[in-house]
């Protein structure tokens, strides 16, 4: 699966894109690895306002995930 | 029309091409509004922005909300253009513009439309500047503003 960080969790974590393989069977796993592997990061992805999307679809609470995935953690928005 | 670009653009040649659309479109417009937000320099402390989208993700969200504007509006058309990557102070990072009947709907829906813009659509923006660099989130304003609408 390939994940994706976006705005400041990219900086904190140093990559933007990375795969994971094999796939984690659920968001909370997937979250728990990235932690276990950089605990700052995982801190992060738990902060207010982080979403995630699956598939380029927002996603609520802790979903299974399909090997192949796109999984993109999306701190808080701001444009214009 | 929702795009994003990496290039700078003439807000002034997008409303002109927008307003051609809608005159060769067939419903009767009466009304055209639009919103150009340019970057600020903020007296120095700023020397570029950065913004960040999800292409496919950040057009198929901005979709959503435009399309539930059409019919809440009762618009005719829209058109939202929107910068990603560097950007110098001065540059346009974002035109809107809506098309209805009669006025009051194109600028509530434009109004509606960047205030979705500036806190809600997957857009991530950091500010460089002399001091170094910072991500920028909404003010508590800025979620006020969009929070009018809900």
């Amino acid at each position: 699966m390939q994940v994706l960080l976006f705005g400041r969790l990219s900086d904190i974590a140093g990559w933007r894109e990375k795969r994971f393989d094999p796939a984690p069977p659920r968001l909370s796993a997937l979250k728990a690895l990235i932690a276990s592997e950089d605990r700052t990061l995982g801190e992060a992805l738990d902060g207010a306002g982080v979403r995630a999307a699956v598939d380029k679809a927002l996603v609520r609470g802790d979903v299974a995930l399909l090997a192949g995935c796109e999984v993109a953690f999306l701190p808080p928005m701001s444009g214009g | 029309m929702i795009a994003l670009t990496d290039q700078a653009f003439d807000p002034g040649a997008e409303l002109n091409r927008f307003c051609a659309q809608l005159a060769g479109s067939g419903a009767e417009t009466g009304a055209v509004a639009s919103f150009v937000g340019i970057a600020r320099g903020e007296a120095g402390a700023a020397t570029a922005l950065e913004l960040q989208a999800y292409p496919g993700f950040t057009e198929a969200e901005i979709g959503t909300i435009a399309q539930a504007a059409m019919s809440r509006f009762g618009l005719r058309g829209f058109a939202i253009l929107h910068r990603v990557g560097k950007i110098a102070p001065g540059e346009v990072i974002v035109f809107v513009a809506t098309a209805s009947a009669h006025r009051r709907a194109a600028f509530e829906a434009c109004d509606h439309l960047m205030d979705y813009l500036k806190s809600r659509a997957p857009f991530w923006k950091k500010e460089h500047g002399p001091g170094g660099e910072r991500w920028v989130e909404p003010t508590a304003r800025d979620l006020a503003d969009a929070a009018r609408w809900d």
